[in-house]
């Protein structure tokens, strides 16, 4: 194989990184390539954790690499690096540039139409500066005041893994040889205990809560957090074992998110064109009950999952995945769409190398109306889950068998928590079997649902 | 041990340099600071539709400072690796102290350490060519297999990590740790069915081992061997009943029920199940539990930990009593324990950790031909995708991708995948068989704890659980509560 000559380099090197981004495109182009898109993603992170009162772990630094995916025809490859010196910028194109010779010819293979490009505008709300405001013993502080309230709200909490404050903001840029060029910056930051309780007999129980907001002034205080945290670990004390049963299970919140990110799974365009997916060749046929409504939309107003444009430069929006139990819309890159016949729908998603993913924007269930006590309370015995533990998901066949643990459901009230339990079925019949969903919808993160009663499933046990 | 360092011919760095470094770390106090240069290059390439769709490469380099004072840790890093970068990261990280400045040992001491994956040539530096061959043969190997066999997904990936770790106790140790990894995976499909199977190897080995050793056609065989038995699965039983687990990868049950539950920093920390268990009995006489990293080309295996301690054989349980933990440098010196060489880090952006490396059970004297003919009714499980545990309240699962079910003692139909349930500190005092079959696995195994991904093996032999709880969905003989 001939080495691949670069084009001479220019006379600066571009500090700029939207800049230094255009400039690796065009040396790309002139270097034979036919197509090129380069990423670069720069990042600080704070995060500092208490335990017992003590500072543990303080840490605090920042990143930064660059990515380049170039196209020799309908043949693609790309390379990343952590160096921006001129001799690291210049290796990551060449090796890029002869790796794009031994891939295959894709007919399918290629960056987004020149149209299709752009990016949403006003203000997305998405970067406060205020998340590094503080001082570093208020940091410090947010995180002990987190542990604190835990270890303060009962005796029966005599440990922790600690109390956590993190904060972080990332910048992204994304330029491609149809002249396309965007960046956006993002701020995160975060409280958390994990408290540990333990009972008379020694048994103990782990459990967490925590507060993610874009800005400081939004995130909950401290003291909430730490007792939720400490409350959601005193009702595990004592759990037990339960017979195996058939009998109605209520996801709360944070774990109802997983049935979503199965949805997200079977969905995913990736999966859809290769037929590994339960949900493929499933497009307007009725997939779950009538009550579930299901929508991604990577345009909400600082939103955790929002940004201005995808992993390839196509402005975000909002779809309809479930429209009353109707499976409306795959969700696509670029790649995939043109695999599939159809439009994307914006959720390419770009790390530093490798062909795009997929990922979610802000992505929930639509909430109902009742509340989840309300929805309990309908329940003679069932199984009310507030934790899965496993990955016993098969997503070509839709079987699905995890470890769980909660708490028993008797007379419509949560009695006893319980454990070492199993919950199993199969997704295909799981979303038709969504009997409720609750009206807590609320976004700690991307992905988000209400609290929801799954019908027909199997709980394991002695 | 071949003296490349890597990082002074590469980066220009001196014996000066280092000690200004720690110098500088050590200038608010503490204990102990160090440390840890990495150098990561790394080749991928996928094949899916019989066609190499994706290749890349990358370099990411950089260097994380750490200082230790008390339990406290600081930690800051740079991905620039030029002198003020690194000051000012040491700065930072010095941060977490405050006291007089300490000055670090004079001069570096580099020990002995092993040669467990002496490769002459790196994989990553091999001709990309044949890499393509390597993910094209399995594609085609699968695809030869059984025409039921539709869709295949075939991977490789290399890289090549050159540490140095320097601390201010004169530590000085440099590694450079080859790992390779081949995967395929597909689905088979019949009329209104469909199921998938996945294999893969590799470890830290040279490109020629699956050209030899393990080829592309013998993980692609596996892979659809998976896919096509599953085609005709019936449900799994659910509750509790007998297990038999089958030899290699089924030890994943060892790293997630005791492994994870033994690291030293929870049971520093009182926040394990097995906190204050050493010396007492955890399982049966029959079972003997080690963590080893001194195994030659495993996946798990590494000369120096990311401390810089060489790794060692740890004896974790002895016929069924608690002899030990993993630990690191931190939890050693707090609890006065002897450093077992477990301190790992995913890369430099991340805090160094108690973690396992090859983690595994001694074969026994039982044939595993009886093992299977004792159980009346029961699983027999061959293969597992991921586990997880609770270290806390010990409870793991484990789920199972490819078992059988026991019948009269004979093994019968295959089963669709369940998660296994059990509770760390007693299940293995309910294993009543231990083959004389120990095996270890394919080198496919990555650990994730406090979002850190470290590679790591498993293994063990065919052994009879007397009681752990299945979660299958079969409605035949199960207590129901009906509304």
């Amino acid at each position: 194989m001939s080495p691949v000559e670069l084009e001479t380099r220019s006379s600066k090197l571009e500090t700029n990184h939207k800049e230094l981004a255009q400039d690796i495109v065009r040396r790309a182009m002139n270097s034979g390539a036919t197509a090129a898109e380069c990423v670069i993603r720069e990042g600080d992170e704070f995060s500092t954790l208490v335990r017992l009162g003590q500072v543990e772990t303080l840490k605090e630094s920042g990143s930064k690499a660059i990515g380049v995916r170039v196209f020799n025809g309908k043949r693609a490859a790309s390379t990343y690096s952590s160096d921006f010196s001129r001799e690291g910028l210049d290796r990551m194109l060449k090796s890029a540039l002869e790796l794009s010779r031994i891939t295959s010819e894709d007919p399918y293979a290629g960056i987004p139409e020149p149209e299709q490009l752009g990016s949403i505008s006003g203000d997305l709300d998405l970067y406060y500066a205020d998340v590094y405001s503080l001082p570093g013993e208020e940091r410090i502080s947010y995180a002990r005041r987190t542990e604190k309230a835990a270890l303060d709200y009962d005796p029966r909490i005599k440990n922790s893994e600690g109390g956590s404050f993190d904060a972080a903001t990332g910048h992204k840029v994304l330029a491609n040889s149809h002249g396309f060029v965007g960046e956006y910056r993002r701020s995160y930051c975060s409280v958390a205990a994990v408290p540990i309780a333990q009972n008379e007999s020694g048994a103990m129980q782990r459990d967490y809560w925590y507060s993610v907001a874009r800005s400081l002034s939004r995130l909950e205080s401290p003291e909430h957090v730490g007792k939720t945290a400490a409350q959601r670990t005193l009702r595990r004390l004592g759990a037990r074992k339960v017979k195996t049963a058939h009998v109605p299970v209520v996801l709360d919140p944070l774990v109802a998110r997983s049935m979503l990110e199965h949805i997200f799974e079977g969905v995913n365009g990736d999966s859809v064109y290769r037929g590994a997916s339960f949900l493929a060749g499933k497009l307007g046929a009725k997939i779950a009950a009538e009550r579930v409504n299901v929508i991604d939309d990577g345009t909400m107003i600082g939103g955790f999952g929002t940004s201005p444009f995808d992993g390839e430069g196509i402005p975000t929006r909002r779809t309809v995945v479930i429209e009353n139990g109707v499976l409306k819309s795959y969700l696509l890159n670029s790649y995939t769409a043109r695999k599939l016949g159809l439009q994307t729908t914006a959720n390419a998603s770009r790390g530093l190398a490798g062909t795009p993913s997929i990922s979610p924007g802000n992505y929930f269930l639509q909430p109902g109306s009742k509340t989840p006590q309300a929805i309990i309370s309908e329940i003679k015995q069932g199984l009310y889950v507030t934790e899965f533990l496993g990955h016993g998901v098969n997503l070509v066949t839709g079987d699905y068998s995890r470890g769980a643990s909660g708490l028993w459901i008797s007379g419509g009230e949560l009695s006893y928590p319980v454990e070492e339990i199993t919950v199993a079925g199969n997704l295909k019949d799981i979303f038709f079997n969504i009997s409720e969903i609750a009206n807590d919808l609320e976004f700690r993160g991307s992905v988000a649902c209400p609290t929801i009663r799954i019908d027909g499933l199997t709980v394991g046990g002695e | 041990m071949d003296k490349n360092r890597f990082f002074f011919q590469h980066y220009g760095l001196t014996e000066r340099n280092l000690e200004q470094y720690l110098a500088s770390a050590l200038s608010a106090g503490g204990e102990y600071a160090d440390l840890y240069f990495e150098y990561l290059s790394s080749t991928s390439l996928s094949v899916d539709e019989s066609i190499v769709k994706s290749a890349s490469q990358g370099i990411s380099a950089g260097c994380g400072v750490r200082v230790v004072a008390g339990e406290r840790t600081g930690y800051a890093y740079t991905d620039d690796l030029s002198p003020e970068r690194i000051l000012q990261a040491a700065r930072t990280a010095a941060l977490i102290a405050s006291g007089p400045a300490k000055s670090p040992t004079v001069g570096f001491q580099e020990k002995a350490a092993r040669s467990l994956y002496p490769v002459t040539l790196p994989s990553v530096d091999a001709d990309i060519n044949a890499k393509v061959e390597l993910v094209m043969r399995a594609d085609r190997a699968a695809r030869a297999y059984d025409p039921r066999i539709k869709e295949v997904r075939t991977s490789y990936a290399d890289e090549l990590r050159n540490i140095l770790v320097v601390g201010s106790d004169g530590t000085f140790a440099e590694d450079s740790q080859p790992l390779a990894r081949l995967n395929v995976s597909c689905i088979a499909k019949t009329e209104g069915n469909s199921a998938r199977g996945s294999a893969g190897g590799g470890g830290r080995v040279a490109l020629d081992f699956f050209f030899g050793e393990k080829t592309p056609d013998y993980f692609a065989k596996e892979a659809a061997r998976q896919a096509v038995l599953q085609l005709d699965a019936r449900e799994a039983p659910a509750g509790e009943m007998e297990v038999v687990l089958g030899p290699g990868w089924p030890g994943v049950l060892l790293h997630e029920a005791i492994g994870h539950g033994l690291e030293a920093d929870f049971n520093r920390k009182q926040t394990s199940a097995f906190a204050g268990l050493i010396g007492k009995r955890v399982a049966s006489e029959k079972c003997t539990v080690i963590d080893n990293g001194t195994m030659p080309w495993r996946r798990g295996s590494l000369n120096v930990d990311d401390e810089g301690q060489p790794t060692q054989e740890t004896v974790l349980i002895e016929k069924g009593i608690l002899k030990g933990y993993l630990s690191d440098k931190l939890s050693a010196r707090l609890m006065a324990m002897a450093d077992t060489g477990n301190g790992r880090r995913e890369s430099y952006e991340h805090i160094p950790m108690p973690r396992m490396t090859n983690t595994y059970m001694l074969a026994g004297q039982d044939d595993p031909q009886d093992i299977i003919r004792s159980v009346k009714r029961g699983v027999y499980a061959v293969n597992f995708g991921g586990g997880q545990v609770d270290i806390t309240n010990g409870k793991f699962v484990f789920s199972a991708s490819e078992a059988y079910m026991i019948e009269d003692g004979q093994v019968t139909a295959p089963i669709k995948g369940a998660t296994l349930i059990g509770n760390g500190p007693d299940v293995l005092t309910r294993v009543s068989m231990v083959g004389n079959d120990l095996k270890l696995d394919e080198g496919v195994g990555t650990c994730g704890k406090d979002g850190q991904a470290v590679p790591v093996g498993v293994g063990i032999p065919t052994i009879k659980v007397d009681r752990l709880t299945v979660g299958g969905t079969a409605k035949k003989e199960t207590g129901s509560f009906m509304q």
